[in-house]
């Protein structure tokens, strides 16, 4: 599904070249719950940007679902973007002159689907989410956690096939995290694969697989060849072994 | 992404930032107003000009004796000679031009006019029963001078209004006697109301026998000769008729000047045309500021906007679909601003008219739209740079910047 190889990304910073990715070997199936925890600073991000195409590798390449996409024109990144991967944020990032609908329509809008079948899946997505009484409330109007829903609502619109959550519970509190974190996961049971971003351990300690970074670089993972582990399970595992 | 949503997008942002937006649709609006109304004056003046030209008469030759266009010192000069004057003979002699349609020969003088103890000055035109066509005036009472022979100095005259009420007021004019000078002359007829045409006030005036005019200055010249040519397009050939009718009348001699009112209409017509478009030049500079500030509010938008464009990216929006959504953005806001404009402009015109009814204030059609597409060209030309700016953002920087 994702596979990585030596991917590397650096930024010029000044005139000096800042390594942000070091050689990044990573390959995630479809349907894995991943999480990738590090401390700040440590690339996990600019990786999760990577995967969601948001960005481009200095070097090494990049396969999702089986074809080569290191290097896309911005064109077909943004086809790719639109139709397989989600994002969720940690600052929600929702329009604020929108409606909670019109913010859970707005890819579909983006992808050109035609209007009645938008309104069909909208409704369907707040229902799902619970929000249909607060359909037409402003981000400003809603609380934090059903902002959060609001932006997954979002970002499974276009039933994509990578889910992306950069610090998704980062702006919440802990009830309201873990609430978020099961409505993630349940997307987990119906074979979208989900890559966590986290400096909660917590938080990353649920995922099935956890990958360690430092610096650039993998440094631990476990998980994975455990097999597949239900949320409720993951949850009580502890903090994740250092290799 | 369809147009529709696209345009829904668009004004759904400008209705975000409503103070902005409104500032900005005014700021187009008065460029476009500006442009409609200074055109509608210059139009308007341009116009009048035109109206109290065509007012004089149709496709008119004015023929008056001496060669004006002639510089220098002619022979005749150095001999102290004066030109050769016009004469009665000379206006009939017109008639022979299948071009010619009616002439009106002219003499003008300034006299007493007394009736009973009221006198006063007046100007005193000697001519023919033509006049009134030539002229295109109307009459209010009675009728105007007799067809017939131009040259029996019958003693009637045909009073302008103004000049009948100061002398007769409410009584009846026509049969009275008035005194013109030594003479006395018998009202036949009064002219209509029609105010001031060309600076010659025809209220004022009293109108005579070309003849009598004659001997009452005891001259046998014309001031003028007003010719009407049969149609547009004889006017050319009524005048180089006319021309060498009375240069073979005047002994080969070239003594006279032939102009006509098309030539001096044209004249004044490009003059107020190259005003209109001087005035309508300066109040496009106005458009071309609302350009600038409209890609001003455009560039604001964008840095406002950092964000909600890295999420747009992040969501799956290429940077063309950007770049468009901002552009339909100043379309709309240069778009609804225009015709806000032409709507302000058309107040404006309909003001001023009010005011000042005696002119015909209209922008012309080709005005409003080049107002209207100079805006809208502005607009577009202008929110290229911000909409690239948009859609150039580096989606992974838009997001992280809080």
């Amino acid at each position: 599904m994702i596979e990585l190889s030596q991917v590397s990304r650096s930024f010029t910073v000044g005139d000096q070249q800042v390594a942000a990715l070091r050689g990044i070997d990573l390959n995630i199936a479809a349907g894995d719950y991943v999480s990738i925890m590090g401390p700040s600073g440590s690339g996990k991000s600019t990786l999760l940007n990577l995967i969601g195409l948001l960005d481009r590798p200095t070097s090494g390449t990049y396969r999702l679902d089986g074809g080569d996409v290191t290097d896309l024109t911005d064109e077909q990144q943004a086809r790719v973007r639109s139709e397989k991967v989600g994002f969720v944020f940690q600052a929600f990032h929702l329009v604020p002159r929108l409606t909670a609908a019109m913010n859970i329509e707005l890819p579909l809008i983006l992808a050109g689907i035609p209007a009645a079948e938008r309104k069909a899946r909208v409704a369907q997505l707040l229902e799902n989410y619970g929000l249909a009484d607060r359909a037409d409330h402003r981000p400003d109007q809603l609380s934090g956690g059903q902002r959060q829903r609001v932006a997954i609502a979002r970002a499974t619109s276009m039933h994509p096939t990578v889910l992306l959550a950069d610090e998704p519970t980062g702006n919440l509190d802990q009830a309201t995290g873990k609430e978020v974190m099961n409505l993630l996961e349940q997307l987990v049971a119906q074979q979208v694969t989900l890559i966590v971003v986290t400096h909660d351990p917590a938080i990353g300690g649920r995922a099935v697989r956890q990958v360690r970074m430092v610096d650039g670089q993998i440094t631990g993972e476990m998980g994975g060849d455990v097999g597949r582990a239900l949320p409720a399970e993951t949850e009580r595992r502890a903090e994740p072994d250092l290799r | 992404m369809k147009l529709i949503d696209i345009l829904q997008f668009a004004s759904g942002s400008l209705r975000g930032s409503r103070t902005r937006t409104l500032l900005m649709m005014l700021a187009m609006s008065i460029g476009v107003a500006a442009v409609v109304i200074l055109t509608g004056l210059g139009e308007g003046a341009r116009r009048y000009v035109v109206d109290q030209f065509s007012s004089l008469g149709t496709n008119l030759l004015i023929v008056f004796p001496g060669r004006t266009e002639t510089a220098g010192i002619g022979p005749g000069m150095l001999v102290g000679q004066i030109p050769r004057e016009l004469t009665l003979d000379d206006a009939q002699a017109l008639l022979r031009s299948r071009a010619i349609g009616r002439i009106a020969p002219l003499t003008v003088g300034a006299s007493q006019i007394s009736r009973d103890a009221l006198n006063r000055e007046v100007a005193v035109l000697g001519s023919t029963a033509e006049l009134l066509e030539v002229r295109h005036m109307s009459m209010g009472q009675g009728q105007f001078l007799p067809a017939g022979d131009v040259y029996s100095s019958e003693s009637v005259c045909v009073l302008g209004a103004k000049l009948k009420r100061e002398l007769f007021g409410q009584q009846q004019a026509i049969g009275a006697w008035v005194r013109l000078g030594d003479r006395r002359f018998r009202v036949i007829g009064v002219l209509a109301l029609q105010g001031e045409s060309m600076g010659f006030n025809t209220d004022e005036i009293v109108i005579v026998p070309v003849a009598s005019a004659h001997m009452l200055f005891n001259t046998s010249g014309l001031f003028r000769i007003l010719v009407e040519a049969k149609s547009r397009d004889a006017i050319e050939r009524a005048k180089q008729d006319a021309e060498q009718i009375l240069s073979e009348r005047h002994g080969g001699e070239r003594d006279v000047t032939v102009i006509t009112q098309d030539a001096v209409l044209a004249t004044f017509d490009r003059i107020l045309r190259a005003l209109t478009l001087a005035v309508a030049g300066i109040a496009a500079i106005s458009l071309a500021v609302a350009g600038i500030l409209i890609m001003n509010v455009m560039l604001i938008a964008v840095s406002q906007r950092v964000r909600e464009i890295g999420l747009l990216k992040a969501l799956g929006a290429p940077a063309t679909q950007i770049r468009n959504l901002f552009f339909t953005e100043a379309i709309l806001l240069s778009g609804i601003g225009s015709v806000a404009g032409l709507v302000l402009g058309e107040i404006g015109t309909r003001v001023i008219a009010h005011i000042y009814p005696a002119l015909p204030v209209a922008a012309p059609w080709w005005a409003v739209l080049a107002a209207f597409g100079t805006a809208l060209g502005t607009g577009i030309l202008f929110s290229v740079w911000p909409a690239r700016r948009a859609a150039r953002l580096d989606p992974v920087m838009a997001l992280a910047r809080s």
